[in-house]
């Protein structure tokens, strides 16, 4: 009548990953048995307890996991279905679970969830499948079981405070080399880096200063034509990722965001504005800044997207001609569903494309990307389960291309790397931009 | 057999309604307690407003995408979570009940529509049977006691169609059918259907954080 978790034939999973095969090697039964309580007991509380016994085993969350429509509705792929095979099973034994079980609840919560909340509009009871996976990702990095890659990218985060190993002078070199280069443009644009009172920190994630850097020249390049007073930190501080959030890293999350808004602090800045990342605004925005016990950020924190409907609105940024060719929208979950600046983003494609078609579902209803929540940063070994894991992606994108759509904007980094593979993949033959791919683009500049 | 009828009519009424209001109590208590220790992010974040617009929301049928795209099991749902709390209130019989023991009395709907709202809790549990017998996902979900707490919730209005009936048995059907309804609402609290307890809450906080952090919907 009930169904076991996981069949025996499905126990083993053929990806090869040194992080969380050098953990599982070094596990007793005692030591996970210990950690999970030690997690349960001293971290979790009255929502694991009301999710868990609320939940009535209904089914309904199904259809809105991403991973589960594309896997031809593989119960094992559902919310609820993971939740059964992770938390569920952690419960019911108390703990007492042995290695082979954690390499499989790792694998599950970090690389068959992207922690997107769809499913929390989908329960009908709003059982956030989301932070029940969180806590799973906890467990295991408590016991040193984690995604190498993921882990790298944490490891990197502890040593640099930034997500790429970018070196402090790295970093402003690059500042440096983008704003020669965007002068040859605009003579007179400059990225101001360490003024004190200006009235904005623009914070980027280190992937723009490693291998985006064209993104910090357009950003400087529309920055510099609005006239915005803005300014970049030269110290640590200065990137506003968070994978640590990812790996559940509690801690170096937090101390992540705390140099973060003390950066901000001592630039005596306004507001933080970010570029286009999704996983980073949830960190700043909703996440990290609770760690820290502030209930909101403690100054102002704006994503590009709400930022450059700032700047169109108020006419700062003018276009010059609108860019031609009908384009569709990624709706990146953090900041649709995280901050429901959907409506923000359509006023800013009407504003500079010509043509803008709908991408069904959409707005807050709109499919994960399948990279975010730090499933991409699992990095190469979990490339393709990551891409034939949203396959519905690309049926999304190939419907918004057969009525038209050759460009798709998405305005998160995480989505970019997602949906590129995507279209690679499934041979879907269509652009891919950032929001101000498309604003530099098209924005009149001086000449 | 009298004995058995005025033991369950009698006192295990009172051990019933006790247990269903004191768990109630108890549940709502212990858990807000345990969340000012360990969750106060829960109070923190939860919002009057914006927890009211989600459950409004998700009480009104087709109120969400997810109502929307699967008609037929919102109906179903809708009728037979309304038609389980009205029953019991508004039956005629019950009423009589009421009136024998306190003298309390109030509006109750006819036998015959008492009749066919009853099958239509029945056949609803038998949709909710078949669901999860059927649909791959829900079945992969389903544990041994998904189905005693259907069974649970099914038991006193088959058992009362057939007491009202007077089908062959009755007589016992109906102290079975007294202490079906005793064991539904003892299990109240205590088991999964404290969804009924905790539906406005867990909602509600989703509610908030969509709503008041997020500025988004959820629904």
């Amino acid at each position: 009548m009930a169904e076991p978790a996981i069949k025996n034939s499905e126990q083993i999973d053929k990806i090869v990953d040194e992080g969380i095969d050098t953990g599982i090697a070094r596990l007793t039964p005692e030591k996970i048995e210990q950690v999970i309580n030690k997690v349960l007991k001293t971290e979790t509380g009255a929502r694991l307890k009301t999710y868990v016994e609320t939940c009535v085993h209904c089914g309904l969350c199904s259809e809105a996991c991403h991973y589960y429509l594309s896997h031809d509705n593989d119960p094992k792929f559902s919310p609820a279905g993971k939740v059964k095979q992770t938390i569920w099973e952690i419960l019911k034994k108390k703990g007492k679970v042995d290695p082979e079980f954690i390499r499989r609840i790792s694998r599950i919560a970090s690389t068959e969830c992207n922690l997107c909340r769809r499913c929390a509009m989908y329960c009908p009871f709003g059982i956030d499948v989301a932070y029940l996976i969180t806590i799973v990702r906890r467990i295991c990095h408590m016991l040193g079981v984690t995604p190498l890659y993921q882990q790298d990218t944490a490891h990197s985060h502890s040593a640099n405070l930034n997500q790429m190993w970018v070196k402090e002078d790295e970093y402003i070199d690059t500042l440096q080399w983008q704003e020669e280069e965007a002068q040859d443009e605009i003579p007179y644009l400059r990225i101001p880096v360490e003024k004190e009172g200006a009235e904005i920190f623009y914070s980027v994630i280190a992937p723009e200063l490693k291998f985006r850097a064209q993104l910090i020249y357009q950003a400087a390049v529309i920055l510099n034509v609005a006239g915005v007073d803005f300014t970049m930190p030269a110290t640590p501080g200065w990137d506003n990722s968070d994978l640590c959030m990812f790996t559940g890293d509690n801690e170096m999350m937090g101390r992540l965001k705390k140099a973060h808004f003390e950066t901000a602090m001592r630039l005596k800045v306004k507001r933080i504005v970010m570029g286009e990342c999704g996983h980073a605004f949830r960190s700043v925005y909703d996440v990290g800044n609770r760690w820290l016990a502030w209930k909101m950020p403690p100054i102002p924190v704006i994503h590009a997207v709400e930022f450059y409907y700032e700047l169109i609105k108020e006419g700062k940024i003018k276009i010059a001609k609108k860019y031609e060719g009908a384009v569709t929208f990624q709706d990146p979950c953090n900041i649709s569903r995280g901050r429901g600046l959907h409506e923000m983003a359509r006023y800013v494609v009407n504003a500079t494309c010509e043509e803008f078609i709908e991408m069904h579902p959409n707005r807050e209803h709109n499919y994960c990307c399948c990279a975010g929540g730090g499933v991409i940063n699992a990095g190469p070994p979990y490339k393709m389960k990551r891409i034939k894991g949203n396959r519905i992606k690309a049926e999304q994108l190939f419907a918004a291309k057969a009525r038209g759509a050759k460009v798709v904007i998405a305005p998160c980094h995480n989505c970019h790397g997602g949906i590129e593979d995507i279209i690679h993949h499934y041979g879907l033959d269509m652009e891919l931009y950032f929001l101000g791919d498309i604003i530099y683009k098209i924005m009149e500049k001086p000449v | 057999m009298h004995d058995i009828y005025n033991f369950v009519s009698g006192p295990l009424v009172w051990v019933s309604f006790i247990i269903f209001f004191g768990g109630i109590l108890y549940r709502l208590i212990s858990m807000a307690v345990l969340a000012k220790k360990k969750d106060v992010i829960v109070y923190e974040y939860m919002s009057l407003q914006y927890g009211l617009r989600s459950i409004l929301h998700w009480i009104i049928p087709f109120g969400t995408v997810k109502w929307q795209k699967n008609p037929i099991f919102t109906i179903v749902t809708f009728t037979f979570h309304i038609c389980l709390i009205f029953i019991p209130i508004f039956l005629f019989a019950h009423i009589i009940l009421w009136k024998e023991s306190w003298d309390i009395s109030w509006w109750y709907i006819s036998d015959i529509a008492a009749d066919v709202l009853t099958i239509v809790v029945i056949a609803s549990c038998i949709f909710f049977l078949v669901r999860r017998i059927v649909l791959p996902d829900v079945k992969y979900l389903t544990s041994i006691s998904d189905y005693v707490i259907l069974g649970i919730v099914a038991a006193p209005f088959i058992t009362g169609f057939w007491t009202y009936h007077q089908w062959p048995g009755f007589r016992i059907m109906g102290i079975i059918h007294i202490l079906s309804g005793e064991i539904m609402l003892a299990a109240i609290p205590f088991t999964r259907l404290s969804h009924m307890i905790f539906f406005p809450f867990t909602r509600g906080y989703m509610g908030s954080e969509f709503g008041a952090v997020r500025h988004a919907k959820d629904w």
